[in-house]
């Protein structure tokens, strides 16, 4: 990026907000914010604290599950019905309904399903990173060019093995990208489940923050989540980069 | 040049003995649409024939049902004296977009056909080499690709056919995807690999010329649904060099007489 004629480094201005911020909290012009320095200080002694680790495993466990758990069905959902249009008319309205509903309103159904705990959030994750999952995997497998399967079965891939070294391999940039979708969305999933459930993991130590008004944690909590959402983004992004290049010559 | 559409017919109910691959009657429907209509071929061992038409007589399709990719709605095929059921080793494909696997190197693409039967991998890498370098791609062999011209692709999809080592090579209009003057030079190598490997092509392609050069045998087919038209025998000298091919009086007639026969499909 280019600014006046000189070159402005990425992270320009990501660090004039951060300057912005630390002013703003050392004019002291509302107790919600305060200093960016201060809410670093806390950040740091936050990650220290037995209450911080116990509640980022709690999440991170939940997250871990919820996502694995859509990955698997949304793979093998969205294989089905790229593959069979029977599954695709089936399922198609209801993927399409469930991938832009909000499903923040159903978590309290959840709750009473699956209890006030893990199950809850695991299932919330599951619901808010499966769908994309499922349409962009489908969106892959229909792109799967019919030469490339005939070619497959005329030199001897039959069945799973047709499968796994041709169709799956062939469709793995769109599988990529609803998994980074799903990711997105399972962040959300975790931190939605576990506020509202509010007594495990993150939810906890937010509703604990927020209600004694203690800024300085609650805004260390929220920018230590957004980097490691941002972080996970990033990976899977990094792995998408590497098979890119053969979407466009399928 | 020898015009045997007589001979054709005859040949249909007894069952020549140098036939690698015997057609019987197929036919084919696609929906309401009937594609091909009782075609009876012979495809004699170790020579190229050519399926020729207009577009849309149904001569890829043929050629797939020869290969097992997609089903015949009656009649059989026989290859090396066997029924037909589905895909099988002695019949290898090369494809009109090429189909390589775009996530695979040079050398893995060759070698996939052997990597599916299950061969160890510096046998099948050993193989996948030697005909690398048989079509002329000696050193792209770590190349992916989408860092290959068209051309070269192609050479890379003949290559994976030949690597199989199968009876029967079947060839859907290979060299479409390529630019003409590619094209040409690869029309030219194919020949001298048909001379070498001995194997039995079946070849598709809306091109007079390059059937007519090509071709031991031409077999055109009419306008849908795709029947027997005509088959063709061009009688050219192949030890002559490539162009003294393209500049003889038999070769430049039999892409003229073709031509008059196929006008008319023309609209």
């Amino acid at each position: 990026m280019t600014m006046f004629g000189y070159r402005v480094p990425m992270m320009a201005s990501l660090l004039a907000w951060c300057i912005v911020w630390e002013i703003v909290g050392q004019m002291g012009v509302s107790f919600l914010v305060p200093p960016l320095s201060d809410v670093l200080v806390a950040a740091f002694s936050l990650v220290q604290t037995g209450s911080w680790q116990a509640a980022a495993l709690t999440t991170l466990n939940s997250f871990l599950v919820g996502m694995a758990l859509a990955i698997v069905v949304g793979v093998v959902l969205g294989v089905a019905m790229g593959r069979s249009s029977l599954a695709d008319n089936l399922l198609g309205i209801w993927v399409n309904i469930f991938v832009s509903a909000p499903l923040s309103a159903l978590v309290p159904v959840l709750m009473i399903l699956f209890g006030m705990g893990e199950t809850t959030v695991v299932v919330t994750v599951f619901l808010f990173a499966v769908w994309i999952i499922v349409l962009d995997t489908r969106a892959g497998i229909q792109a799967v060019p019919r030469s490339l399967e005939e070619m497959g079965r005329s030199y001897g891939a039959g069945g799973l093995r047709l499968y796994s070294k041709i169709i799956l391999l062939a469709a793995l940039p769109e599988i990529l990208a609803g998994i980074r979708l799903g990711m997105v969305r399972g962040v959300k999933g975790v931190v939605i489940g576990q506020l509202l459930v509010s007594i495990i993991g993150y939810g906890e130590l937010f509703e604990l923050y927020s209600r004694n008004f203690d800024m300085e944690n609650f805004w260390a909590l929220t920018i230590i989540l957004f980097a490691a959402a941002m972080g996970l983004s990033a990976l899977i992004e990094n792995i998408e980069k590497r098979v890119e290049y053969y979407a466009g010559v399928r | 040049m020898r015009n045997i559409t007589a001979a054709a017919s005859a040949a249909a109910t007894a069952p020549s003995p140098d036939a690698a691959v015997e057609v019987r009657g197929i036919c084919k429907m696609y929906a309401e649409m009937e594609a091909l209509r009782s075609i009876d071929l012979d495809f004699p061992a170790g020579k190229l024939t050519t399926l020729l038409g207009p577009s849309g007589c149904g001569k890829t399709t043929l050629l797939k049902i020869i290969a097992g990719l997609i089903p015949a709605t009656s009649g059989e095929v026989r290859v090396n004296g066997k029924p037909v059921t589905g895909p099988g080793p002695e019949r290898a494909f090369v494809f009109q977009d090429f189909a390589l696997m775009p996530w695979a190197t040079v050398m893995r693409n060759v070698a996939f056909g052997l990597e599916l039967k299950g061969v160890g991998k510096d046998e099948r890498q050993a193989v996948a080499q030697k005909y690398i370098a048989e079509v002329g791609l000696s050193g792209f062999e770590n190349k992916y690709p989408h860092e290959l011209s068209g051309g070269m692709r192609q050479r890379v999809g003949l290559a994976r056919a030949f690597a199989v080592n199968a009876d029967v090579l079947l060839l859907d209009e290979p060299f479409s995807a390529v630019d003409e003057q590619n094209r040409r030079k690869f029309q030219e190598d194919l020949l001298r690999l048909v001379e070498l490997e001995k194997k039995t092509f079946i070849f598709v392609t809306h091109s007079i010329e390059e059937a007519v050069y090509c071709s031991d045998r031409i077999v055109i087919l009419s306008r849908r649904p795709g029947r027997v038209a005509q088959i063709i025998e061009p009688e050219i000298d192949r030890t002559a060099s490539p162009d003294a091919i393209r500049r003889d009086r038999g070769y430049l007639d039999t892409v003229e007489e073709i031509w008059q026969g196929l006008k008319r499909y023309v609209d």
